[in-house]
């Protein structure tokens, strides 16, 4: 018989209400499941349950939309940032509105959407799982694959002279003017999780001000074809050199938008 | 304005009554022939607190639509043809998360680039449903500028109640005339969406915007279930019988402009005697067969009339069958059959039923 509390006995942990009791569908060793839990953390610690509509994307977070106990809508692939929009554009401001996208849907189909909801500077956040690999699909190249990285569509590993390199997108999106944040962390370890925690935690609470990417370096143990222990390890040696955990945009270091030159903007019928 | 009448053209009286049907919403990318209802828009959503938002895409701008159809406005695009097709993965998204919205699509010449001038070859892509998937979606087809006004106070209405989404098609002559047009006097109907995604309040479950089911039978128990929606729609059959009370020798099958210029050709026709009327679908989808059928038997022959190679008449030989001699011309790639050309088609087919 399972003994009650006994009274003078302090709850440390609770889950999250904001999760739903759906048993999550990914891997063992998968970090999904924990950025989906940092994520909840932060909406509830913030209690914005009630005003937060959550836009989920395809890959193997397809079912994310199970899992968070908020509004949410299920995108075509690649289309979260468009779909966010369309929400954030017509529902009362006071609302934080989140995508969840992986690096085939981001940082492949779906790069027109979010280069220009950035470049908009949507009131959203972006939360950008990137693992180097299509992890859904069964282990396909990525955009974000590593040089050398076998794949399945890669069996010799990526071959950079025929596929390129990997997409660095928080650095590409720092190219813009509009977003108010734009950072990388990494699932790799506690510590790491905890920078991730707060960087999400920053990210919603400066979606009112504009557009916001946290970018969180994940292990596909499946997709890698290693165990959760090593990926964690691989993670740390070959994708962080690479992808610099760093906070590449904050308030406080925004770009000068004062434009230096003074274009002659009459056309039409003031000319 | 309202009740008064305006001299308007078609794709700003389009604009207009969108806005006046309660879509305070728009979101566009730019293509010939229907510019001008996009920068319409531009201009009359801001100062209404609504939205005015040019997309990066079609593919971007019919997801915008789902989401914000998905969070309960009335919400719109308009494109052209090539722009159209672009936005056939999203179409079937919202049909399949049942999200209302309204697409205008005002066609021109195809396939690829085509051409900027009016056709009516997307007949067939937009009246089988448009979208990959067991699908449909109400497809409505106004010929004056006036009906045009009509229609899309209708569409908005037809989305909300079906929660699917509704297409208007038009061509460029439609979308350039000047006509007068007056707006409806009524306030547009409002409909409870308590299934949009507006942040969920404590006192219920979340709502959910989705057209995943991974599940085999779960997915054939949710398309039965639109299927059954789709059935219903059989009732929004529209369709105009023009001068057939007096069962013409011939009826002339046409809609959207083309009907238009069938209309001045009968005229002409029944100056010269001839016995000639209109069958004009206003529903491309679902195909008005309940007005076709009386017509059926007192008709000799047929002649189906439009700009694209022989689409529409595909419905009509389908309902027809062997009953009757149902005969075709069409003009393609942006030429538009002239009154003359549909006159000799009628005197051929005349002179073909008197020597028979
Ligand atoms: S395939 Fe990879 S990313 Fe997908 S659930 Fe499994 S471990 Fe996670």
């Amino acid at each position: 018989m399972i003994e009650p509390l006994a009274t003078d006995e302090k709850v440390v942990f609770e889950r999250t209400e904001v999760l739903t009791d759906h048993a999550l569908h990914y891997c063992p060793g998968c970090t999904h499941g924990i950025a989906h839990r940092l994520i909840a953390e932060v909406i509830e610690e913030m209690d914005i349950q009630d005003r937060t509509i959550g836009v989920c994307p395809v890959g193997c977070s397809v079912l994310a939309y199970q899992y968070f106990d908020v509004d949410i809508q299920q995108a075509a692939h690649g289309r979260a940032p468009a779909v966010a929009t369309g929400i954030r554009r017509v529902l009362p401001p006071d609302r934080y509105v989140f995508t969840y996208q992986g690096d085939g849907d981001l940082a492949s189909i779906g790069m027109g959407e979010i280069l220009h909801a950035a470049n908009r500077g949507e009131k959203i956040t972006v939360i950008f799982l990137n693992n180097a690999i299509y992890g859904m699909t069964g282990g396909q190249m990525a955009p974000t694959t590593l040089p050398g990285q076998k794949t399945t569509t890669s069996p010799f590993g990526r071959d950079t002279a025929q596929t390129g390199h990997p997409i660095r997108m928080c650095e590409m999106l720092n190219t813009l003017v509009e977003p108010v944040l734009i950072a990388r962390g990494s699932l790799s370890s506690p510590k790491g999780i905890n920078r991730a925690k707060k960087l999400i935690r920053q990210a919603f609470e400066l979606q009112h001000q504009g557009f916001t990417f946290v970018e969180l370096l994940s292990t596909c143990p499946t997709g890698w074809g290693i165990t959760p222990t090593d990926a964690v390890k691989w993670l740390d040696r070959n994708m962080t050199p690479f992808f610099p955990l760093q906070v590449f945009r904050e308030p406080g270091a925004m770009p000068d938008a004062s434009h230096k030159y003074a274009p002659d903007l009459k056309v039409r019928d003031e000319a | 304005m309202a009740g008064q009448r305006l001299l308007m053209k078609g794709t700003e009286a389009i604009a207009e009554a969108a806005i006046r049907a309660g879509c305070h919403h728009f979101f566009g990318y730019p293509i010939t022939p229907q510019t001008e209802i996009p920068e319409y828009m531009s201009v009359r959503l801001p100062p209404l607190g609504g939205t005015y938002l040019q997309a990066e895409s079609e593919v971007a701008a019919i997801n915008m639509l789902y989401g914000a159809g998905g969070a309960g406005v009335r919400v719109m695009t308009s494109s052209s043809s090539p722009g159209v097709a672009l936005m056939s993965e999203g179409f079937s998204y919202l049909v399949g998360a049942e999200v209302p919205a309204v697409i205008v699509n005002i066609m021109r010449g195809g396939p690829g680039l085509g051409n900027i001038a009016p056709a009516q070859g997307d007949y067939l892509e937009m009246t089988r449903g448009f979208g990959h998937g067991d699908m449909h979606a109400i497809v409505l087809a106004p010929s004056t500028v006036q009906e045009a006004v009509d229609v899309m106070g209708l569409a908005f209405d037809l989305a909300d109640e079906y929660r699917n989404p509704v297409v208007v098609i038009g061509d460029g002559l439609l979308g350039q005339m000047m006509e007068p047009v007056s707006f409806p006097d009524t306030e547009p109907k409002v409909f409870d969406k308590p299934w949009a995604t507006t942040g969920k309040a404590k006192s219920r479950p979340r709502n959910i915007t989705n057209s995943l089911y991974l599940d085999a039978d779960q997915l054939e128990a949710h398309v039965r279930d639109l299927d059954v929606k789709f059935q219903r729609m059989d009732v929004e059959q529209r369709a105009e019988c023009w001068m057939t009370d007096d069962h013409p020798e011939i009826v002339i099958v046409a809609y959207g402009t083309m009907a238009r210029i069938a209309k001045t050709a009968i005229r002409q026709l029944r100056a010269k005697g001839l016995s000639v009327g209109l069958y004009r679908p206003i529903t491309a989808w679902p195909f008005p067969s309940r007005a076709l059928e009386p017509l059926v038997e007192p008709t000799r022959a047929f002649l189906t009339v439009e700009m694209s190679l022989g689409q529409l008449v595909q419905d009509i030989r389908a309902q027809v069958g062997r009953r009757r001699p149902v005969s075709f011309y069409g003009r393609a790639g942006g030429v538009v059959p002239t009154v003359e050309e549909i006159i000799s088609q009628v005197e051929l087919l005349h002179a073909s039923l008197a020597a028979a």
